[in-house]
């Protein structure tokens, strides 16, 4: 069921792994540390909120979540095979990564289109 | 000489070793494997933190304070905390795999490793400023 979108589904590993690499630690950094810590201060909102009138702003955050999901979709789904030694659920582990992956995708693409 | 040869069905029991699941905690390599492979938790809650904020910033003002005051509790810090660890441990392993994930060739000849290591560094290093930048400065 899998195998002809095997390379794609790779492809998106891929790329959200480098996605993650590259742009994860300074953003987590910042909002996950930094400004709740008060070492620096947060952003206003109408700066944030600012900033996300640009499209190409919206499409950065786009890839941002959404690639790196794929990235955990694919990575995880071998971890619980191997780690766990599920190899009996196989299709429903798939399943349930990807599903997720393409859920948080959806939920990413309504919310910037509906920027108001 | 009639019908179908009757068959008995039976199938040996494979003799395997019950492997525990822990099995990758008796060597760094398998350690650091495993550790490698759960990176990707932390990345995933992460995105989904960003999904968050993102929802928080079409609601309105009020929502993005009370997302700010959120990731303020102890318990987000220190989720912060660990994840920032695992992030990290992600984007050097995922540098220094880079050449051998795929070779680079220019003008036939294969790029050194180091090379391909250095430009992953570097243009993290160049992204990680842009991105503060541009946040900070609003």
């Amino acid at each position: 069921m899998m195998r002809p979108i095997t390379p794609f589904l790779w492809l998106l590993f891929s790329a959200g792994g480098t996605v993650a690499a590259l742009l994860f630690p300074v953003h987590l950094l910042l909002t996950g540390l930094a400004f709740p810590l008060g070492w620096l201060e947060a952003p206003h909102y109408e700066t944030l909120h600012g900033l996300l009138k640009h499209p190409v702003t919206r499409l950065y955050l786009f890839a941002l979540i959404s690639l790196p999901l794929f990235h955990w979709a694919h990575r995880f789904r071998y971890t619980l095979y191997d780690g766990l030694q599920l190899k009996h659920l196989t299709e429903l582990i798939a399943v349930l990564c990807y599903g997720t992956a393409l859920l948080g995708t959806a939920m990413t693409a309504y919310l910037l289109w509906n920027i108001p | 000489m009639s019908g179908d040869p009757h068959y008995t069905l039976y199938h040996p029991r494979w003799y395997r070793r019950r492997v525990s699941v822990w099995w990758w905690l008796q060597n760094r390599t398998y350690t650091g494997f495993v550790l490698r492979e759960l990176t990707s938790v932390f990345v995933a809650f992460f995105a989904v933190v960003y999904l968050w904020q993102l929802r928080a910033l079409v609601q309105g003002p009020e929502a993005y304070a009370h997302f700010l005051a959120r990731l303020g509790t102890p318990l987000f810090l220190v989720l912060h905390g660990v994840a920032f660890l695992f992030v990290l441990f992600h984007a050097v392993t995922w540098f220094n795999l880079a050449p051998k994930a795929m070779a680079v060739r220019l003008r036939g000849k294969r790029v050194p490793d180091w090379v391909v290591v250095g430009v992953n560094y570097a243009a993290w290093l160049f992204l990680s400023g842009a991105v503060a930048f541009i946040v900070l400065r609003g």
